[in-house]
């Protein structure tokens, strides 16, 4: 059920898993426009951790594919000092917990050039970075910190959930004038879906119906879009007909759809992976009751990760985190089904 | 590696350079009285916020812009007004960015904190203390990238080398060749701390851990600023690598316009010192007079047609209008 509305019936074409299409993207940006190059830790012959940059060095080189010592302020601040001055650097920060590390250069530097010059100079720097718990990698390498840097105006935040829009988001991202924060779900790598051979792009700030549907709104971002539609297929077999609807973009938020969606079914859940206090999900939330009150039969919920440091053990990290069947029965619950 | 140079004299004047050392004397000048009615303008109230002004540190930001070329980049500081105007920005949008006026070179979004030129080659002050390591080793890595023989050069006082990012772009700079220098501007003075309270060991031995060439000069003495800068400027273009700079330097007003009181901190005799003994105007004047290239009416002159400049770039400020409200929503996103 991957992107069934983007892809236009184009099901029959190939296959590629969400590293391919993020590797995809790269490659062919790269080929494409030379200014474009890749710096981070382990991008080279090593090809990153997850190995999505594999095979890129080979083919550019080490001038384009650059090995960084492990400094994400320093590599980061260098990135946006090569925006700045003609070129369209793609800043690998492994885990999107060293988000934290890259924030002045990332919220103060790249975010604010362009309006503090008054529009004379501008950052078109893609910072890749991952989010997602559920690795066993404990508190410092599982956070989903999209909120963040959704904050911050300036920024530009994409959410990739399928292989089809990872590869299309990143190739606009890249192409945008602007600071893009690119975010992708570690424990989606790995995962398959349909990509046309063609050269394709996706806007910012459009979001896609993955699953067409008239009883529940689910709005879900990233990891969550699949757990939303398992849930949808639970929801189904109890004659349920959830949407679910995938911004695609935090920032900008193509907050229309989301409140259209919220109009026509009349209850909605808003899931993002992202901490829930304070998060992406308080936004989406305030979007659809300011934008739908009068149309909703039950208060909006939000479901995000649990508001503690995520745990290492799977007993305690798997309840920290939605899943299907914590939305199956939330919905469940707003439908009025016991 | 290290040149302690601090008591080394520079070349010579060459009498056919004469037009070129006076057009640093006004270059400093023109900073010395900008900043002057910076001052004023904020104790008569004319300007919003407050400003971090460079005066006594002029022969620093003027003998290193003059050894490069327009296309060089710099990145500056809070304190940058010197190194704008060093690097080619005119006096009448500088004032008019100081009061947020829509003329500024930032269309009053930035202010004295934040003035960019990219046409001069200046990326930007920076109110983040070391927040342009970043920027100006991406710009180095960017030219080098290119193909270009530009040079990037990063102004930092030395209350910056507390922070991790310079040491970060150090290293990748000296792995990398790329032509940056880092030019620490010692001025003494963490904001309201002696540097030596907080800066463990020598300044020079930090940048030379990452087998950077570092020199330590007399920043007061612009025709040594100059002659070092030079020499590292062309090094770095010729692709020998980035180089760092330490001059040795002092601000005569407080760390920003309303740090009136320092005695807590610093002495007025330490103050007065380098006024009198030190000032970067007063060492190159009296050296052109002396040495006969030129006469103190030929610098009076000089300081009177920059005054007569200032008094019209502050009245086109005074005189500009404001942005209007709707513009807030402008330039967010490119």
């Amino acid at each position: 059920m991957i992107g069934v509305t983007s892809l236009e019936g184009r099901m029959a074409e190939r296959e590629l898993t969400f590293a391919e299409a993020i590797r995809e993207a790269l490659a062919e940006e790269m080929r494409r426009d030379p200014r474009v190059f890749i710096i981070g830790e382990d991008v080279a012959e090593a090809g990153t951790p997850f190995k999505v940059l594999s095979g890129l060095v080979e083919e550019f080189g080490k001038e384009r594919v650059v090995d960084s010592p492990i400094s994400e302020p320093g590599f980061t601040g260098l990135g946006v000092g090569a925006a700045m001055t003609g070129l369209r650097p793609v800043v690998d920060l492994m885990f999107g917990d060293f988000l934290t590390l890259a924030m002045d250069q990332i919220a103060n530097q790249a975010a604010k050039i362009h309006y503090m010059s008054g529009g004379k100079m501008k950052a078109p720097i893609v910072i890749r970075t991952t989010l997602g718990a559920t690795r066993r990698s404990a508190a410092q390498h599982s956070q989903s910190l999209q909120a963040w840097v959704s904050h911050v105006p300036g920024l530009k935040v994409a959410l990739p959930s399928t292989p089809y829009d990872a590869k299309g988001l990143l190739k606009s991202a890249i192409r945008d004038e602007n600071p893009v924060v690119f975010m992708e779900d570690k424990m989606m790598y790995k995962l398959k879906g349909p990509v046309p051979e063609e050269e394709y792009t996706i806007p910012f700030g459009v979001a896609d119906v993955k699953r067409p549907g008239g009883d529940i709104t689910l709005v879900a971002t990233s990891s969550m879009v699949q757990v939303a539609l398992g849930a949808a297929d639970k929801l189904q077999e109890i004659g349920i007909s959830a949407e679910v609807v995938d911004p695609r973009t935090t920032a900008p938020l193509d907050k229309q759809s989301l409140i259209d969606s919220a109009r026509k079914t009349s209850r909605a859940i808003v899931i993002d992976e992202g901490y829930e206090r304070y998060g992406v999900t308080a936004e989406f939330a305030s979007v659809i009751a300011e934008g739908a009150f009068y149309y909703l039969d039950a208060p909006v919920r939000r479901m995000g990760a649990r508001d503690v440091p995520v745990p290492f053990s799977p007993a305690l990290e798997d309840v920290t985190v939605p899943t299907e069947e914590t939305v199956f029965q939330m919905a469940k619950a707003l439908c009025g089904r016991s | 590696m290290t040149r302690k140079a601090e008591k080394a004299a520079p070349a010579p004047f060459e009498a056919q350079d004469v037009e070129h050392w006076l057009h640093v004397y006004e270059q400093m000048v023109k900073i010395r009285e900008f900043e002057e009615k910076a001052n004023e303008l904020y104790l008569k109230a004319l300007m919003p916020g407050l400003t971090h002004l460079y005066a006594g540190q002029e022969a620093v930001a003027v003998g290193v812009c003059e050894a490069l070329r327009p296309a060089d980049y710099i990145t500056s500081t809070h304190r940058g007004h010197g190194h704008c105007l060093a690097k080619g920005a005119s006096l009448d949008r500088m004032f008019a960015e100081l009061l947020g006026k829509e003329a500024g070179y930032c269309r009053g979004k930035g202010g004295s904190m934040h003035i960019a030129d990219p046409a001069s080659g200046n990326l930007g002050a920076n109110a983040i203390v070391g927040g342009s390591a970043g920027i100006a080793t991406g710009a180095a890595f960017s030219a080098k990238m290119r193909g270009t023989d530009q040079v990037a050069v990063c102004f930092f006082g030395e209350g910056a080398l507390g922070q991790g990012i310079v040491y970060e772009v150090m290293n990748m700079a000296s792995l990398w060749k790329l032509p940056v220098i880092y030019v620490c501007e010692n001025n003494q003075y963490n904001e309201y701390t002696h540097f030596r309270e907080a800066t463990a060991g020598e300044i020079t031995a930090r940048a030379e851990a990452f087998g950077i060439l570092a020199e330590t000069i007399d920043g007061q003495d612009v025709r040594l600023v100059y002659e070092t800068a030079q020499r590292l400027v062309e090094r770095a273009r010729r692709g020998e690598g980035p180089a760092f700079l330490e001059c040795l330097t002092y601000r005569y007003y407080g760390h920003h316009v309303g740090d009136i009181s320092r005695a807590y901190y610093r002495s007025k005799e330490e103050e007065q010192e380098w006024r009198t003994r030190r000032d970067p105007l007063k060492i190159l004047g009296e050296k052109m007079v002396e040495q006969k290239l030129t006469d103190q009416a030929v610098l009076d002159g000089i300081h009177q047609d920059v005054l007569s400049e200032i008094e019209a770039a502050v009245q086109f400020a005074i005189d500009a209008p404001f942005p209007d409200p709707a513009e807030v929503d402008e330039d967010v996103y490119a």
